[in-house]
């Protein structure tokens, strides 16, 4: 019982931690992407979209790696493109985040519904993601450790590989420590020559095309591809957002606290005999840790773990 | 053209859409030279800065580096002509490290934190600063801060340095510290534009002054040749006495009595330690010490917006603690605090004077609309009287320069005839036109029988505007002396706790009246009280 929660855990983790590193890249260079469900579910239709192409011209021989390369590729890029509107309309146009972010939302979940409804041929879906999600095959022999461990698709190790790079890249690089100059106080970086605009927009294209990456996951690997309505990957992209303050801003953090969300998330499926409302209840766990993480950081006053001071507001360099 | 100068600005204008922020500017600054650049409020001289170190591109004119014609469309550019700007409100980030802070931007080799500290260390020995590279910036008192500023555009081998009004939030002591440095660098051959409204600096430490006035070239003369009185004239553009006129007053009762003041900041650390002091109607008491020692805490805790953690405050003998703000203000107590960006408290940025004379006085409008007209009359009244220069009573509030900003702020709170008014560094950033203006109200005030808690900066101007003055020193009373029988020296030693007059004068009871309102026996009583009700 508690080694399948626990591999169901870090399954269900990757779709979190996915929108959690690709919103922390955004929110450290100050913008509140709000948008972040809506560009899970886009890169979940560029994702499905990849696979419906892949599978049908190489219906006979599908190669893994081609598929997976195929397949990231299209959901980072459908991804990226709807994380550019937001980034066109807040950065060069400065909208408000909030309101940008939520439109964003709203557009992503109608578009890929749409989307996949229409123009994506689900018959291979199943085949595609027997595939994407094959695990090493040596890894049913070694017992509890290979289950816990080794049992999971490509696409969980490449979050993980992905969180820890960009914790390195935040902390111990010279873009890095500009990226979060941007965020923190734009004013300062641009007087010393940052390139404002450009790391903006780099980094709400790159956290976007990442956080992409997770709804993909949870339908060709977590749920093995089937396909209901983007509604269900909406939800996780608010926990994903959710997470980002749950891990105070750290990507390294994001990955044992994205462990907990899912935890928490699938222990209402895995207890038997809980009545509906029990169940209810037990899905708002992660939104009350949230609460309570968040309160106990304010009240400590800690500078260190605070969310980047210029975080929400748009930069406009002749402003007084 | 026989002398090349380090850098020469040609018919430089820059516009605000409509506003003419600098129009046909000339200047120049010789190598190894200090240039004091004076200005009254809103003529224009950061603006001017600010199209040097990149961050406004004018709209007409040229700028000579060394006398190359030059372009300089962002601060990168800036960098790349050696030109280093120290801003007013510090370009820092709060929680990176001084060394990180340094290094921000730089696009030389790899990123290696110790090699940055390690020439951090040469810098600041060779001008003689005193800095950990270690320390993050949110520790950092201001002149930490300002340090790192400073040996930031160094760092990246600025020759041309610019500082906007560095002295405005330093201690006499440090003042003098920077000083010592920015010679030391005049002497190494670096060219140094110093912005500051304080004449008596601009007379220590410069080699010539350039004027501006609303926005066009007035003049350059040379510091030697000139004194204060020919710079204000300049400035102004008439004759201003520059004196004030301490008036006399007939003390009355005290006013606001403060007895054994504990407050905590918002980190939750003691702000305010065991203060006990007295305001009299038809006084003014100053209160000097280094920024950040409990002024903030104190003007907040009288105005009603903080809670106290023991102590009593007595206005007229009745106890103001644990009123609301609503009521204290009805009492006659206001309060104008001038935070360091000025627009933090008391003022919304965007609406107009007009909304923001209401916000204040809405609640005398009899049913649910607000009577615009008055507040209206009441904004164009003040406009004149404190000649705040806008377009219009109607334009939002942040359009205006900082120090006009200021005024109607100020203008405000005395236009709602207080009894005792706390103003906090009410002329900070002010041109000394304005100032003297202000200065003016708060004597005007005084003379009507108001007692003013006026906390500052500038000793000098303290010595001379107010009846008494009490120094704090990390929350601490150090003694309240008589400003006419005091000297800057002994205020500087008070402010930085050298010298406690309670320890050197144990027979004297600092900030308790004789002629208090209540007895002794009722203070102990409210003081009883108040322990019960925490008690309970």
């Amino acid at each position: 019982m508690f080694t399948s929660l626990l591999i169901g855990s870090i399954s269900l983790a990757t779709v979190f931690l996915f929108g959690c590193v690709g919103e922390i890249i955004t929110e450290k260079a100050g913008h509140l992407n709000l948008g972040i469900p809506g560009i899970m579910c886009a890169g979940t239709a560029g994702g499905c979209f990849a696979v419906d192409l892949y599978m049908k011209s190489n219906l006979a021989n599908p190669s893994w790696i081609m598929l997976i390369l195929f397949t990231i590729f299209m959901a980072f890029l459908f991804a990226a493109i709807i994380g550019g509107i937001y980034a066109l309309l807040t950065v060069s146009l400065r909208c408000n985040q909030n309101i940008t972010g939520l439109a964003i939302t709203t557009f992503g979940v109608g578009f890929t519904q749409f989307f996949i409804d229409n123009y994506v041929d689900r018959t291979n879906f199943d085949a595609a993601s027997k595939i994407i999600s094959k695990s090493l095959s040596f890894s049913s022999n070694l017992g509890w450790f290979g289950k816990v461990f080794l049992s999971y698709g490509i696409l969980v190790y490449l979050a993980i590989i992905i969180a820890i790079l960009c914790s390195i890249f935040l902390n111990k690089t010279k873009a890095g420590l500009r990226l979060r100059a941007v965020g923190e106080s734009p004013a300062t970086a641009d007087a010393v020559g940052i390139n404002v605009t450009k790391y903006k927009y780099v980094a709400i294209l790159i956290g976007s095309g990442i956080a992409g990456l997770g709804g993909f996951f949870y339908i060709m690997d977590y749920i093995g591809g089937s396909w209901e309505n983007a509604a269900t990957i909406e939800a996780l992209g608010w926990l994903s957002i959710a997470l980002v303050m749950f891990t105070l801003w750290r990507p390294t953090l994001s990955i044992l606290g994205s462990i907990i969300f899912a935890c928490f998330y699938i222990l209402a499926f895995k207890i038997t005999g809980v009545s509906f409302t029990q169940m209810a209840a037990l899905k708002l766990l992660p939104y009350i840790v949230t609460i309570i993480v968040l309160i106990a950081t304010s009240i400590r006053g800690n500078k260190n773990v605070q969310p980047p001071a210029s975080l929400g507001l748009n930069y406009f360099r002749e402003e007084r | 053209m026989t002398e090349k100068y380090a850098i020469e600005l040609k018919g430089v204008s820059k516009f605000f859409g409509n506003v003419i922020a600098n129009k046909n500017i000339n200047l120049t600054v010789k190598k190894g030279e200090i240039l004091s650049l004076l200005g009254e409020n809103g003529s224009g001289k950061t603006t001017l800065m600010n199209m040097i170190s990149g961050i406004y591109f004018p709209d007409e004119g040229k700028i000579l580096i060394d006398g190359k014609e030059v372009v300089i469309s962002s601060p990168k550019d800036a960098f790349k002509y050696k030109i280093g700007m120290i801003h007013q409100h510090f370009k820092l980030v709060d929680v990176f490290t001084a060394a990180e802070n340094i290094i921000l931007g730089i696009d030389d080799g790899k990123y290696n934190i110790k090699d940055v500290n390690s020439r951090v260390k040469a810098i600041a020995d060779k001008y003689g600063f005193d800095i950990d590279p270690k320390k993050k910036i949110y520790e950092m008192s201001v002149s930490e801060k300002q340090t790192v500023e400073i040996i930031k555009v160094l760092y990246r081998g600025a020759d041309i340095l610019i500082l906007d009004e560095p002295t405005a939030v330093l201690t006499p002591q440090e003042t003098k510290k920077l000083f010592t440095v920015l010679r030391k660098m005049k002497q190494d051959g670096k060219s140094i534009i110093i912005i500051t409204h304080k004449l008596n600096e601009v007379l220590e430490i410069s080699d010539r002054v350039s004027i501006l006035r609303k926005g066009e070239y007035i003049g350059t003369v040379d510091t030697a040749k000139t004194s204060e009185k020919e710079l204000t004239e300049m400035m102004v553009g008439k004759k201003v006495e520059l004196k004030i006129n301490r008036a006399k007053t007939d003390f009355d009762r005290p006013l606001l009595e403060i007895r054994n003041l504990n407050i905590n900041g918002d980190d939750g650390s003691r702000k305010i330690e065991d203060v006990n002091f007295y305001i009299r109607g038809g006084e003014i008491l100053g209160v000097a010490g280094i920024a950040g020692c409990g002024q903030k805490e104190l003007c907040e805790a009288i105005a009603g917006l903080r809670p106290l953690v023991s102590g009593q405050i007595m206005h007229k003998g009745e106890s103001i603690v644990g009123l609301p703000a609503k009521e204290i203000i009805e009492k006659g107590v206001s309060m104008s605090f001038i935070p360091e960006d000025r627009l933090g408290m008391g003022l919304c940025p965007s609406f107009s004077i007009t909304d923001n004379i209401m916000l204040k006085n809405y609640r005398d409008n009899k049913g649910p609309f607000v009577d615009r007209d008055l507040a209206k009359k009441q904004a164009e009244a003040l406009i004149k009287k404190l000649e705040i220069v806008t377009p219009s009573s109607e334009t939002p509030v942040r359009r205006l320069s900082g120090g006009n900003v200021q005024k109607v702020l100020v203008g405000r709170e005395i236009e709602s005839s207080p009894n005792v008014i706390v103003t906090a560094y009410p002329v900070r950033g002010l041109d000394i036109n304005s100032s003297y203006a202000i200065y003016d109200i708060l004597n005007e005030e005084k003379k009507k029988g108001t007692g003013v808690l006026f906390i500052g900066e500038d000793l000098d101007v303290m010595l001379a505007l107010c009846d008494k003055i009490m120094v704090l020193c990390h929350g601490k009373n150090m003694g309240i002396v008589h400003a006419e029988k005091t000297t800057k020296e002994e205020l500087g030693l008070m402010m930085t706790g050298s010298l406690d007059l309670n320890k050197v004068k144990k027979d004297k009871q600092f900030g308790k009246a004789k002629d208090s309102n209540l007895t002794a026996k009722e203070w102990r009583e409210e003081a009883k009280k108040q322990k019960e009700e925490k008690g309970e």
